[in-house]
């Protein structure tokens, strides 16, 4: 599996191809639903983001509470098309990955080519693995959220599949 | 008449609860691993493999299988020649879904109003509470948690009188080609059928509880869910929609009287992540 340091550079992002699968170490953004609409409405109102986006890797989940002595519960993937309308601006605007499960919608997909991003496929339903994958893990924003909060995770070889590369390319298949 | 103690529910259902999200039902982990064992799509045999993994993980360090641990949903037949003692039977049942979301450190994903105000009530609860009167002396309680990317893939159609059981598979299988790889394929698909709208949508989740490797004890309905579970497969949409040969595990379906002008069709989409459990008093 080809490893893949975040938060992510344009020569990494070029060099990805939909289908390979790629172990990811670095930092990670945690946000889903209803973090993502307040996420835009800064960015419409030209306030600061709670964190940097320029290069930055958004995970869409929402983690179960975390263990005594743990560093996070368990920690899958959420599906990603909930994300849809926000993606673009967020790309726009220096986002450079995404991670979730399931397919985009065209417009993402066209914003992944014209602002150079990926999005890499999560494995679906393993929470249990992924949480062995995460060596820190900090709130960063929007604590009234609970679990749809912003937190910041680091993460050790994280295993996903490049769903969507910035050249067009997608690994999903189409069904007839 | 029987009595019963409406609160000694409370212990086997937390118990229940606590169980299922951690650990599945035995054939579904069959299954799972035989769908791993025979995939050719490489991207999908490498989801099924980690899926796998993932239980194996789960299973020793009780950690939940998912992080989405789901809406409790509760289906309780309650015998006619029983009656319940003590505490309100709800009560009980809130009880023990508070209970085990707590305890199991599970996340508490309902929020207190679809709208006004969506805030989560950080308890899990409530729970979907169905009700039903049955014969016999027997309490018995049927439990989900349903995790919300496949139940955002579900959905219903109101098919002819006139449709054969070609259009009510078509229906169903328009519905799965639709979902892709978003509800965590490989699924399980309830299917319920007849009713009302409403009943035909409660079916298809009573549908799930069945056990995934039981057979519909009418032949006509056994032949049509091997049928449909093979054209759902030849959809190849494969596990986490990245192409393969096994998009669903298996479909259950639950038929009921319906009107001379109607024939309602539900579908409940369920994720690899088949998590149900059966209490019986």
């Amino acid at each position: 599996m080809k490893p893949v340091s975040l938060p992510l550079t344009q020569e990494t992002i070029e060099d990805l191809r939909a289908g390979e699968a790629v172990a990811l170490s670095g930092e990670l953004f945690v946000a889903r639903d209803a973090a993502h609409a307040r996420l835009v409405a800064l960015l419409e109102a030209g306030q600061p983001l709670p964190f940097p986006l320029r290069g930055a890797v958004v995970y869409y989940m929402g983690p179960t509470p975390t263990p005594p002595g743990a560093v996070i519960g368990a920690c899958g993937p959420t599906t990603a098309s909930r994300m849809d309308p926000f993606a673009p601006t967020l790309l726009a605007h220096g986002l450079a990955g995404m991670i979730g499960k399931g397919q985009r919608s065209a417009a993402v997909v066209e914003a992944l080519v014209r602002h150079h991003g990926v999005y890499f496929y999560a494995y679906g339903g393993c929470g249990a693995f992924y949480a062995s994958c995460v060596t820190e893990n900090r709130l960063v924003a929007f604590e009234d959220l609970g679990p749809e909060a912003i937190y910041r995770l680091v993460v050790r070889d994280f295993p996903v599949i490049v769903a969507n590369d910035c050249h067009g390319g997608s690994a999903f298949f189409e069904p007839a | 008449m029987r009595e019963l103690d409406a609160g000694l529910l409370f212990e086997p259902l937390r118990d229940a609860l606590l169980r299922i999200n951690v650990e599945l039902p035995e054939d579904v982990v069959r299954a799972l691993t035989a769908a791993a064992d025979k995939e050719t799509g490489p991207a999908a045999r490498e989801v099924l493999t980690t899926i796998v993994r993932n239980i194996g993980i789960a299973r020793e360090k009780r950690l939940p299988l998912c992080q989405d641990t789901g809406m409790a949903w509760v289906w309780l037949r309650v015998g006619d020649d029983v009656r319940l003692t003590g505490e309100p039977v709800r009560e009980v049942i809130h009880r023990a879904v508070e209970a085990a979301y707590a305890e199991g450190l599970f996340r508490k994903s309902v929020v207190a109003d679809p709208l006004f105000p969506r805030v989560n009530t950080r308890t899990n609860l409530p729970p979907v509470l169905h009700v039903e009167f049955v014969p016999g002396d027997r309490v018995t309680v049927a439990v989900m948690t349903k995790g919300f990317g496949s139940e955002n893939k579900s959905g219903l159609r109101m098919l002819l009188p006139t449709a054969t059981p070609d259009d009510v598979m078509s229906a169903v299988v328009d519905l799965v080609r639709a979902a892709k790889g978003a509800p965590c394929p490989p699924t399980v698909i309830g299917v319920g059928l007849g009713g009302t709208m409403d009943a035909a949508a409660l079916l298809s989740k009573k549908a799930l509880v069945r056990e995934l490797d039981d057979t519909h004890p009418q032949p006509e309905y056994a032949a049509l869910e091997r049928e449909l579970l093979a054209r759902l497969n030849a959809l190849g949409i494969g596990a986490g929609g990245l192409g393969g040969l096994t998009t669903c595990l298996g479909v259950k379906l639950a038929s009921m009287p319906t009107h001379i002008a109607g024939m309602p069709v539900a579908v409940t989409v369920n994720c690899w992540a088949d998590r149900k459990a059966v209490v019986e008093l």
